[in-house]
């Protein structure tokens, strides 16, 4: 089915799909803190436009409220708190160097093209739209982890972590049409405990080895050495 | 129904206290009086559904059957004789100086807070629900795996929130394929409900619901501690107050299971291959092996012991994994015999570290002269948990090996090979704690050791002999998850 | 009549550039709080540097004084290719968007070459620069014309612009890709901030001005005059392809009134934003240029990408 016979919802996901996609591969190859704060609350004004569209032309009413959640969670919230930290602990001029940065994005991509072979046989039972925004939802996900494994700063961590919560919020809006209600708002509300948990341990672990380098937290080890 | 309506209340209700009342003299024992009337509302509620079979609330949000209900006992029971454990316990670690009021009262609050989680990961009908007390769990005990704020405690927790945030995200993306593929069978507003999903598994989609197994699987199997997603375990059992470290072998990782258990059951509904069997397999057979070797080169004792559950985790995922009734079974009994032993060698350990002041194997010596009932019950729960005849956990782990030569005889060696490496990585270590010099400076604490003779005398009662309810619950159960009854 | 019409819009071309630059530095008087110059201002320096003599230095070869005219009658026969108020005219339809492309490499070959000539330190450190960014720059356009090509199955301007119009309104995730690629590149090439400040001579980082930096006169008026042609014709490329409303589909005076209105509407906006932009951000050191087109590059391809994962049919 070509994009000019769909209807504009679909095309509208469709769009917010690629775009969310598109800040998830910005993120991976982000070395500065601030930057990196400012698209993550980008992706997320992008999954309160989903929520709000998908509320809007299906007719959903209680997904205007995870829409509100995430404007208020992921746009406002969390973004500010990152920043406070960024700034108080004053890494926000720091560049991380990201060690080779073009295996990193290579990465990405490959992970992408994993999703889309992954959710393969979901396309069987349904529209090819389904897997483009399935796919990119995993492929999110995925690319928050490689965020994770590939920049040191324990700001950048909580950044990665959000950003797996922010694709699967969106393969539940676009999929599914929102979880229901109780599961949504249960998730809404992990997700708010995780952020205040994180500025807690921001705040330890800034006193315990007086950085935010999460390398630095080396002491356990698998085997006693 | 009202029984499990109390059963999530009591906790409540406790957070809420606890937080709001603040640390004082008799916090500990107010806990351990809230723990009891909570596992008394548990036995009510054993008792109907010992009554009335399978119970389901009305609004389908709640669902108890004979598959949770044993284990919502169980909980409650471990969770009550561990607050009796720890409140001298960590009235001790105050005396010490390590902990304040204000830490207490944290610790108190989030005990409850995590006892709520875990009741709810069990009653619960809805999957998304389930994930959400799951990650509650997580949420709960992060702080008190740092609850010292030293560096290493600080770093175990943090690793404990990243990686568990993260393998549990993977599970939310398994709930929601499931949820789409049930969308598309069903009406919308019941779709996460498992016995609404139960009922229709034949019609899902079996190809999404296998990819959803394995992301449940990854997700879930991170909190279970299956290898290569164990990491976490050692570091926040060992950083953590003992106590903790109690609950969360004993029932954390037993509700992580019991999750990918409740959707092996769905997808084994809606596909006709073993793919959900064969993963558990080999994810089992995998942190079974690898968790036997790495018992050989700890050197701290709560890390022994974490690793020794990592091992017995994996016999369980394996057992699920064969899925045949006598495995099932087997699983079913080895989640309650691993769990009462576990959490008995923990309050042992914890008295042990505590009378030598330190965590590290190569300090702790002569327990047996030292304290004598310390170092006997360290090693009749080493003992226990290593399968000896005629603890339960040999029962359990004997029929696991039956049910693996019927259907898989070429697995049989490597399975015991592993318990012989496994066993021999625990003796080698305990041997010298318990009997060996006592050095100097080892102080007798004030231990109360009852809930360790209490796990432990029901460990030799279930080798001995399993009462006739449990054993009903148990074929109910085996019934349920592998479609025949083993008796 | 078409033809005329053709020559018509590409006389609207060569005479409304200086407007646009004019609107441009009045808008960004305005947001730094200046007091801005006439809009009429780059006419009046246009005429000022025609009257004056050029002054050419002796050891420049004849390339020196006939590049400016080359890089002139380049630029405007870039400027017939592209659509600016009517579509299906006759100049369209016989060239395509890479000719238009290899216009600009022409000019942009005959300017670095004069930028040598002289043989100063400046000229030549403009001519290696340029060069470098336009060889980055190319391929991220093309790729970006392409995704919009591939849409329209055409690399005719004239066709695709029609094709968009008939599709009506429609989300591609491509074109979202492409649009911003495209923005990017038309950065890069014109030379704005941030890869380049078109109103200094006094950086060591400058890289247009480099290059001209010994043109005077009239010299200088035609290559003001391009570079501000250049400018309006890749705001007329964007705001013609991505937002084509408005665009005159027949030969009617009222149309093409309309569609005169329309682009001279899209181009005030679009001349908004770049001020907006160029207020805002500042400029970045040369060695991220390199990083700044990549990015632009990978948008093309993630549009190109997207436009076959995921609108094509299956």
């Amino acid at each position: 089915m070509n994009i000019e016979q769909q209807d504009f919802y679909t095309q509208a996901i469709l769009s917010l799909a690629a775009l969310v996609g598109l800040t998830s591969f910005l993120m991976l190859g982000q070395g500065r803190l601030l930057r990196l704060i400012f698209i993550f609350a980008m992706q997320g004004f992008l999954l309160t436009l989903t929520a709000a569209l998908a509320a809007y032309s299906l007719d959903n009413p209680h997904l205007y409220i995870s829409a509100a959640l995430t404007l208020v969670l992921k746009v406002i919230f969390i973004p500010w708190m990152l920043r406070r930290e960024v700034i108080q602990m004053n890494t926000h001029r720091d560049i991380e160097a990201l060690h080779n940065k073009t295996t990193v994005m290579l990465g990405g991509a490959s992970l992408m093209v994993f999703s889309y072979y992954v959710l393969n046989p979901v396309v069987q039972t349904t529209s090819p739209v389904m897997l483009n925004a399935l796919a990119v939802s995993l492929s999110v996900v995925l690319l928050g982890m490689l965020l994770m494994i590939s920049h040191r700063q324990a700001v950048a961590h909580v950044v990665g972590f959000m950003a797996i919560e922010n694709g699967l919020f969106f393969a539940a809006i676009v999929a599914t049409n929102g979880m229901p209600m109780v599961v949504e708002l249960g998730v809404a509300f992990d997700v708010l405990v995780a952020a205040v948990l994180f500025g807690i341990f921001f705040f330890h672990i800034r006193t315990s080895i007086d950085s935010l380098d999460v390398d630095r937290l080396n002491r356990l080890h698998e085997v006693d050495k | 129904m009202i029984a499990a309506y109390l059963v999530l209340l009591i906790p409540f209700i406790g957070i809420v206290f606890f937080a709001l009342a603040g640390h004082k003299a008799d916090t500990g024992k107010l806990n351990v009086r809230f723990n009891a009337v909570c596992l008394l509302a548990t036995v009510w509620l054993a008792i109907n559904v010992l009554n009335q079979g399978t119970l389901l609330s009305s609004g389908k949000a709640f669902l108890i059957d004979p598959f949770n209900v044993y284990l919502i006992v169980l909980t409650a029971f471990v969770g009550f004789t561990t607050s009796i454990f720890s409140s001298p316990y960590m009235a001790h670690e105050k005396e010490l100086g390590k902990l304040t009021d204000k830490r207490l009262r944290l610790y108190y609050s989030m005990y409850q807070g995590f006892m709520l989680a875990m009741y709810l990961v069990l009653t619960t009908n809805n999957m998304g629900v389930m994930w959400v007390a799951m990650e509650g769990a997580t949420l709960a005990t992060v702080l008190l795996v740092s609850l010292y704020r030293t560096p290493e405690s600080i770093e175990a927790a943090w690793k404990y929130f990243i990686l568990c945030g993260v393998g549990i995200a993977q599970a939310l993306f398994g709930t929601i394929l499931l949820y789409y593929a049930a969308v598309q069978v069903g009406d919308v507003e019941n779709s996460l409900l498992w016995s609404v999903l139960y009922e229709n598994a034949s019609k899902l989609n079996p190809e999404i619901l296998e990819i959803a197994f394995v992301f449940m699987l990854i997700g879930y199997g991170t909190k279970i501690g299956l290898v290569p997603l164990h990491n976490w375990l050692p570091d926040a059992h060992s950083e953590g107050p003992t106590p903790m470290s109690a609950v969360l072998s004993g029932l954390l990782l037993n509700d992580a299971l019991y999750a990918v258990v409740r959707n092996k059951m769905l997808v084994d509904g809606a596909s006709h291959s073993d793919m959900a069997g064969h993963l558990m397999m080999g994810f089992g057979m995998l942190s079974f092996l690898v968790a036997a070797f790495f018992l050989h080169r700890q050197k701290d004792i709560k890390r022994l012991f974490s690793y020794s559950s990592i091992e017995h985790m994996g016999i369980m995922t394996f057992a699920f994994g064969i899925g045949g009734p006598l495995a099932t079974f087997a699983a079913l009994l080895h989640m309650t015999v691993h769990s009462l032993t576990k959490s008995a060698i923990f309050v042992t350990v914890g008295h042990a570290s505590q009378v030598a002041g330190t965590q590290s194997m190569e300090k702790i010596r002569g327990l047996i002269k030292t304290q004598p009932r310390i170092g006997w019950g360290l090693l009749i729960g080493t003992v226990a948990i290593a399968g000896f005849p005629p603890f339960g956990v040999f029962t359990s782990e004997f029929l696991v090996l039956l049910a693996t030569m019927h259907s898989y005889p070429w697995l049989t060696p490597l399975l015991l090979l592993g318990i012989g490496i496994a066993f021999a990585g625990l003796f080698r270590h305990i041997q010298p704690m318990v009997y060996g010099n006592q050095p100097e400076g080892q102080l007798p604490v004030k231990a109360n050791l009852w809930p360790v003779m209490i796990h432990l005398g029901l460990v030799l009662w279930l080798g001995l002999a399993i009462p006739g309810f449990l054993a009903n619950w148990f074929s109910q159960a085996t019934l349920l998850i592998s479609g025949s009854t083993p008796l | 009549m078409n033809w005329l019409i053709a020559i018509l819009q590409t006389l609207l071309f060569i005479v409304l550039a200086p407007l646009l630059a004019g609107w441009l530095k009045c808008c960004k008087c305005r947001l730094q709080n200046r007091k801005p110059p006439s809009l009429l201002q780059p006419y009046r320096d246009l005429i000022k540097l025609t009257s004056k003599q050029p002054v050419v230095a002796g050891q420049a070869s004849w390339l020196f004084p006939i590049a400016p005219y080359l890089v002139f009658s380049a630029t405007v026969l870039a400027a017939t290719v592209v659509p600016l108020i009517a579509v299906d005219l006759p100049t369209s339809a016989s060239a395509d968007v890479i000719v238009m492309v290899g216009f600009f490499a022409f000019a942009r070959f005959f300017l670095a070459l004069a930028g040598l000539d002289i043989g100063t330190a400046f000229g030549g450190m403009g001519s290696s620069r340029e060069m470098t960014i336009s060889s980055l720059a190319e391929p991220a356009m093309l790729m970006a014309i392409f995704t919009l090509t591939m849409t329209a199955s055409t690399t005719n301007l004239s066709v695709a612009i029609n094709h968009v119009l008939n599709d009506g309104l429609i989300l591609r995730p491509s074109f979202v890709f492409a649009l911003f690629a495209l923005i990017l590149v038309a950065i890069a090439e014109t030379g704005r901030i941030p890869v380049d400040n078109p109103s200094t001579h006094l950086e060591l980082t400058m890289i247009h001005e480099a290059m001209i930096l010994e043109y005077s006169g009239r010299h200088l008026a035609l290559i003001e005059w391009a570079s501000q042609l250049k400018l309006m014709l890749y705001g007329v490329l964007i705001a013609n392809i991505f937002f084509p409303w408005g665009i005159a589909e027949s030969f009617t005076a009222q149309a093409l009134g309309y569609g005169l209105l329309a682009i001279m509407g899209k181009l005030a906006v679009l001349a908004i934003f770049l001020a907006i932009a160029e207020t805002l951000v500042a400029k970045m050191r040369l060695f991220r240029v390199q990083e700044y087109l990549s990015f632009a590059y990978l948008l093309g391809l993630l549009g190109m990408l997207s436009h076959i994962i995921l609108e094509a049919s299956r």
